[in-house]
């Protein structure tokens, strides 16, 4: 077989390409060929059935690689361990009064603050990993269909963190509501809007299933949305420590500027900072929001929240599908 | 079979591809050569559709590779060694990249065999030694059983045995039929192992022929003749008589001529016959390395501080060049035994071929060296500084 001659030999303009003569290798073998009849891409078939891929075998890859790092039982061990442990002691240290002036499960939102940090980075490891050991190179050879990489992760992550927060969170609404129940409402607290719905015939603070599920799917819902935020940052970023920068940046810093916003003149924009900051949605998901008078609760900061995390989804395909690796 | 076509990549102003055309053929290994930083990877991430090309397209099997349906089955790569997650075993790193195209499971097994892993399988790759890494990668180029394999620098960090071993495992694959597409910039490393070589400089292609052809062409030995000193006239008669016989004849700057392809005796028989005197008769080697080193040295981009002084030198005239310092980066396309001089085979440097001199005008065989072998202005204009830098401290360095 001889090398036919290159068709794209030096166009006019081209540099001189030197040494590279056309057509001039009649040494690169006989019976080299491939056999008659072979594919088009080469001179071999592989005796391993090829199937056809989908978005499943994305999950299935996505779903071992998460499960087969440390880093994952690290930050999910830590989150379970800060959202109950939290949440125990805060039981603990409530028991001991007879009233503690708020609603029932809501303490389980400090330990939840604190566990959302773990998502987050989990959120941001789960891409940057791969950019960081070069693994993606790997994984976007394996899978050129690179939106379908993407897409599994995302739900993969996403699956596994609302599963395991809705646990963490579930356990933690059960300790606080054996400890904690069975306190009464003082009359004077009767009425605060706070306690609407959650005292019971007898003036007894309870929690009402949607209560109940506020505090238990809804913030599991909330954190794991602000986990697959923390992804998309992570796959536009493509830099673990940037993107969780950012992400701890995203959630704290609308307090802290706020805290710094005393002139007048300002108030409306602090006020406004605080509402919509991503720790207010998950106190109103607890029942104790920031403003008893606020525009949004904590489903409509939610919804504004999955907005958000979509868009930035969005931009993170657009990007892994237009850029270099 | 890889197609490229006018592979062009720039990044940002740099130029790390330039109109990059060739055809990987199967069932033979296919060497990749190129000093460091002459665009190998970056051609070969091309190829796999990690980078988009800046110009021109490549088809792996007919088809760009992110159109491929199922990618893995139809080419495996080793890219960089440690593109896995250290913190993963080799078992899982191997399963989930198998999951991704719906390999059985079964097969991570076999490969890690093929690599001999197997027993390290269940241990983090982060302590792997850089051997280890590369044949984990090979392991991961093997999962699919792909008809179309490309080993970027494979031989890297692995020891006397294991580079053995990738060569036979490299020559094992070709006879069945694949096409093996491998890097190195290890030339005598190319040598023994591949069939057919590309040769590419700072992200050109330099040459594109089989192995024995570019052994044929480049480690030739050749004579040196050299007539009484003044007598021009007959110098050129000599090499008109010489060339006429099928010789291939260049001029050496300190008057001699390089005659190749043809045995001494003749050589003498025919200067005799013309009624010449020769004051040197004389038998050279020059060796595959040498040839590539020469090939390449206008393309390696990390260069010693030596160019850097000669850049200060006048820029005068360039006397013609000698066997030793042929132009920047140029590739003697002749000199080959048994290849005629003007045959099909030779470069016919046409009007749209800058650089390339027409033979009869040149004086020696080395291109201009202001053009060197950079690119022309528009698209490697970001280069032009460094390419107009490098000839004459070259020249400069190198002349005997």
């Amino acid at each position: 077989m001889s090398y036919p001659p290159q068709p794209s030999a030096p166009a006019p303009g081209a540099p001189p390409v030197p040494g590279a003569a056309p057509g001039r290798f009649p040494g690169a073998g006989p019976g080299l060929a491939p056999p008659p009849g072979a594919p088009a891409g080469g001179g071999y078939s592989s005796p391993i059935p090829i199937v056809r891929t989908h978005l499943g075998h994305a999950f299935a890859s996505e779903w071992t690689k998460i499960r087969s790092v440390r880093s994952t039982m690290w930050t999910l061990g830590i989150m379970l361990v800060l959202v109950v442990g939290v949440g125990f002691l805060i039981a603990l240290a409530m028991a001991t009064d007879d009233w503690v002036g708020a609603p029932l499960l809501s303490g389980g939102l400090f330990g939840l603050m604190l566990g959302q940090i773990c998502i987050v980075t989990l959120g941001v490891l789960v891409i940057t990993s791969e950019y960081g050991t070069g693994m993606i190179r790997t994984t976007l050879t394996a899978s050129p269909q690179r939106w379908r990489v993407l897409a599994a992760k995302a739900v993969v992550f996403f699956v596994l963190a609302f599963v395991l927060t809705t646990a963490a969170c579930a356990i933690t609404a059960l300790i606080h509501s054996s400890v904690l129940s069975g306190q009464t409402v003082p009359e004077y607290e009767a009425g605060d809007p706070m306690f609407k719905d959650s005292v019971s015939d007898s003036g007894e603070l309870i929690a009402t299933g949607g209560q109940w599920f506020d505090a238990t799917v809804g913030a599991a819902l909330y954190v794991s949305l602000l986990g697959l935020l923390a992804l998309a940052v992570g796959a536009i970023l493509r830099h673990s420590a940037g993107a969780i920068t950012t992400m701890v940046g995203f959630i704290l810093l609308p307090l802290i500027i706020a805290l710094f916003m005393q002139a007048e003149s300002l108030r409306d924009v602090q006020r406004k900072l605080i509402e919509y900051s991503p720790l207010s949605g998950l106190a109103s998901l607890f029942g104790i929001p920031f403003f008893d008078d606020a525009d949004m609760g904590g489903w409509g900061l939610l919804g504004m929240l999955a907005a958000v995390t979509g868009g930035m989804l969005l931009l993170a395909f657009a990007l892994l599908s237009k850029r270099d690796v | 079979m890889i197609e490229a076509q006018g592979l062009t990549k720039t990044y940002g102003g740099k130029t790390a591809v330039y109109n990059l055309s060739f055809t990987v053929q199967p069932g033979v290994i296919t060497g990749f050569v190129g000093p460091n930083g002459a665009g190998k990877s970056t051609t070969m991430r091309m190829i796999l559709g990690l980078d988009e090309p800046t110009g021109g397209t490549v088809t792996v099997g007919g088809h760009p590779y992110r159109r491929l349906p199922n990618a893995p089955r139809q080419v495996g790569a080793l890219l960089d060694a440690k593109a896995v997650h250290g913190g993963r075993s080799a078992r899982n790193h191997l399963r989930c990249v198998a999951q991704l195209s719906g390999i059985p499971q079964r097969r991570v097994d076999e490969v890690l065999d093929v690599v001999g892993l197997r027993e390290v399988a269940g241990r983090r790759s982060k302590g792997f030694s850089l051997g280890m890494g590369q044949r984990l990668g090979i392991a991961g180029a093997l999962l699919g059983d792909p008809q179309i394999l490309l080993f970027d620098e494979p031989v890297n960090g692995l020891d006397p045995e294991g580079i053995l071993w990738i060569r036979n495992l490299m020559k094992k694959l070709a006879s069945e039929g694949r096409t093996i597409f491998v890097s190195s910039h290890l030339m005598s490393e190319m040598a023994v192992t591949a069939d057919h070589l590309i040769v590419i400089g700072r992200g050109q292609l330099m040459a594109d022929m089989s192995v024995r052809d570019f052994i044929n062409t480049h480690s030739a030995s050749y004579a040196r003749v050299r007539v009484p000193d003044g007598e021009q006239a007959a110098r050129e008669k000599l090499s008109a008589a010489l060339t006429e016989q099928g010789a291939h004849v260049q001029p050496e700057d300190d008057g001699a001529l390089r005659v190749g392809g043809m045995p001494l005796p003749r050589i003498s028989d025919l200067a005799h016959d013309a009624g010449i005197r020769l004051w040197e008769l004389s038998p050279h080697e020059a060796s595959l390395e040498e040839a590539y080193m020469r090939m390449t040295q206008g393309a390696v981009d990390y260069r010693s501080t030596a160019d850097h002084r000669a850049g200060l030198q006048q820029a005068g005239p360039v006397p013609p060049q000698g066997y030793a310092a042929p132009g920047p980066g140029y590739a003697p396309p002749m000199g080959a035994p048994g290849m005629p001089p003007a045959g099909p085979g030779v470069p016919q440097p046409g009007p749209g071929v800058p650089g390339m001199p027409p033979p009869g005008v040149q004086p020696g065989y080395a291109p201009p060296p202001p053009q060197g072998y950079a690119p022309p202005p528009p698209p490697a204009a970001p280069q032009a500084p460094a390419g107009a830098a490098a000839p004459a401290p070259r020249e400069g360095e190198t002349r005997r």
